[in-house]
């Protein structure tokens, strides 16, 4: 227990800065998969079948494999069977990389779920709208728009939470968050080697962040409650 | 000149005719009530008539005017028909109410943003505003709902969304009223409320196309009746015409069912 005590102020600092690439991962999916789910999203319900039939195909790979896969894919494919090395070396390599594998994933479970929200508001809505001289964009704006993401907020909240935590799969290729942090102690690290406690600590992190989105996301349906 | 003239309207989903070979027309101030079994096409004709489906064949005239002609592309811009559908008010049977807004704000919606487009809103913005907000009022209260205003649909019971829905279509003031059984989503309690604000507004001469299973109201509230069977105007005349000394052995048939009911 002294032992912890002493190593902590150097685990914490150590395991801060991997926590800020976790988020910043975090952050850079959310940006880019909540428009990429949308334009997905759409293409699946092109009325023009080849795009709808290759959209609905890219959503099942994506959602058919798992995401450890498409990053290693995604990381490794370039540089080792194509001999073009597109990610760049480094930390900022597999950065970029590690988003781009966690955009096209999440877009494609994204899409799903506005696809429902779309798909979700009653016909009706749209009739009506258009029965009292609204064009389509005004429709989609002050009528259709609320409702959809009033029904998109719940199955969105979890997909959030559980995104916060497969950042943690970056660490297959060697991203350095919160995980790669917390078990470089068990290597050594820092004049720390064989403890096992930062990895486990890591949960701590999670486990706030996660408790902070909840509130914040349970906020959100709330206000959204004042019409059903 | 009757203010809407429906001539020989045709209409098919896929390879059936739902619509077959419609025309009536209806004057001013008038009220037309249309009766007849589920999928004898009454509510696809309302439908034509907002130009929510389009008419394979025929033409729609209003005070004169041809809002759709079926063998005229160019009465059937996108863009003209937004200002063509401003001619008729529909009532939908499930009101379809927009939750998100308030009694007066769904009363509201849809003037205000007409206004938006009118040159010189900027500058008459608080005024103009006002003025839609008073109407609205108004009319909710002409629809018995002067304590409802602030509430939203989900808070109101059938009868008082539907109220809402027709003090919605009433904003616009549109030349015709058109209801698509207006009280087939109400239990029969929550009816007589609707009725009664539909009767008034007949009393008040509101021009109606009036679709409806209520036979004891189509007949009292009508100055014309329309029976339509498999797609066809089957029969058309006077309440009394109609109800009282029908011509066809299906209407007989039809309206025996409610008699005895």
């Amino acid at each position: 227990m002294e032992q912890i005590l002493d190593q902590l102020p150097v685990v914490l600092k150590s395991l801060n800065i991997g926590f800020l690439q976790t988020l910043k991962l975090f952050m850079v999916t959310l940006i880019g998969a909540f428009p990429l789910g949308l334009v997905i999203a759409f293409g699946a319900m092109s009325r023009f079948k080849p795009v709808s039939i290759i959209t609905k195909l890219i959503v099942w790979i994506v959602r058919g494999t798992p995401l450890m896969i498409q990053l290693l894919i995604i990381y490794y494919f370039p540089g080792l069977v194509l001999r073009n090395p597109i990610w760049g070396g480094g930390e900022g390599g597999r950065f970029l990389a590690a988003s781009v594998s966690f955009i096209l994933n999440y877009a494609c479970y994204f899409s799903e779920i506005y696809r429902g929200g779309i798909q979700g508001v009653p016909v009706g809505q749209r009739e009506a709208g258009l029965v009292l001289g609204m064009t389509k964009t005004q429709i989609f704006f002050r009528v259709t728009l609320l409702q959809m993401i009033k029904r998109i907020v719940p199955p969105m909240s979890n997909e959030i939470i559980t995104l916060v935590k497969d950042t943690s799969l970056a660490r297959i290729i060697a991203l350095q968050e919160i995980i790669w942090a917390g078990q470089a102690f068990m290597k050594g690290s820092q004049g720390i080697s064989g403890a096992i406690w930062p990895l486990f600590f890591t949960a701590v992190y999670y486990l706030i962040f996660n408790g902070i989105l909840t509130v914040l996301l349970g906020q959100l349906e709330k206000k959204l409650d004042y019409f059903k | 000149m009757p203010i809407l003239e429906v001539e020989h309207i045709r209409k098919y989903f896929g390879h059936t005719e739902v619509l077959k070979d419609i025309s009536f027309s209806l004057e001013k101030g008038q009220v037309v009530s249309i009766i007849g079994s589920s999928g004898s096409g009454k509510t696809t004709l309302l439908r034509c008539l907002n130009f929510l489906e389009r008419p394979d064949q025929g033409i729609i005239r209003v005070n004169g005017e041809i809002l759709f002609d079926a063998n005229d592309p160019s009465t059937q811009q996108e863009s003209e028909i937004r200002r063509k559908r401003l001619h008729f008010g529909l009532v939908f049977q499930s009101f379809h109410l927009f939750p998100q807004y308030t009694a007066l704000g769904n009363v509201m919606l849809a003037k205000e943003l007409l206004a938006k487009q009118q040159p010189g809103y900027d500058a008459g913005k608080k005024s103009i505003h006002a003025k839609i907000e008073g109407q609205a009022r108004e009319l909710l209260r002409q629809m018995g709902l002067s304590d409802r205003m602030g509430n939203y649909p989900h808070q109101l019971s059938g009868g008082q969304c539907q109220r809402v829905a027709i003090a919605r279509a009433l904003a616009l003031q549109p030349d015709i009223l058109c209801f698509d059984e207006p009280t087939s989503a109400l239990d029969p309690e929550l009816t007589g409320e609707v009725l009664k604000v539909i009767k008034e507004l007949a009393e008040q001469k509101t021009t109606m196309v009036i679709v409806t299973h209520e036979m004891a109201f189509a007949r009292d509230v009508a100055d014309q009746v329309i029976f339509m069977d498999e797609g066809h105007i089957l029969e058309q005349g006077s309440p009394q015409d109609v109800f009282e000394h029908p011509r066809e052995e299906r209407t007989k048939q039809f309206l025996s069912r409610f008699k005895q009911g």
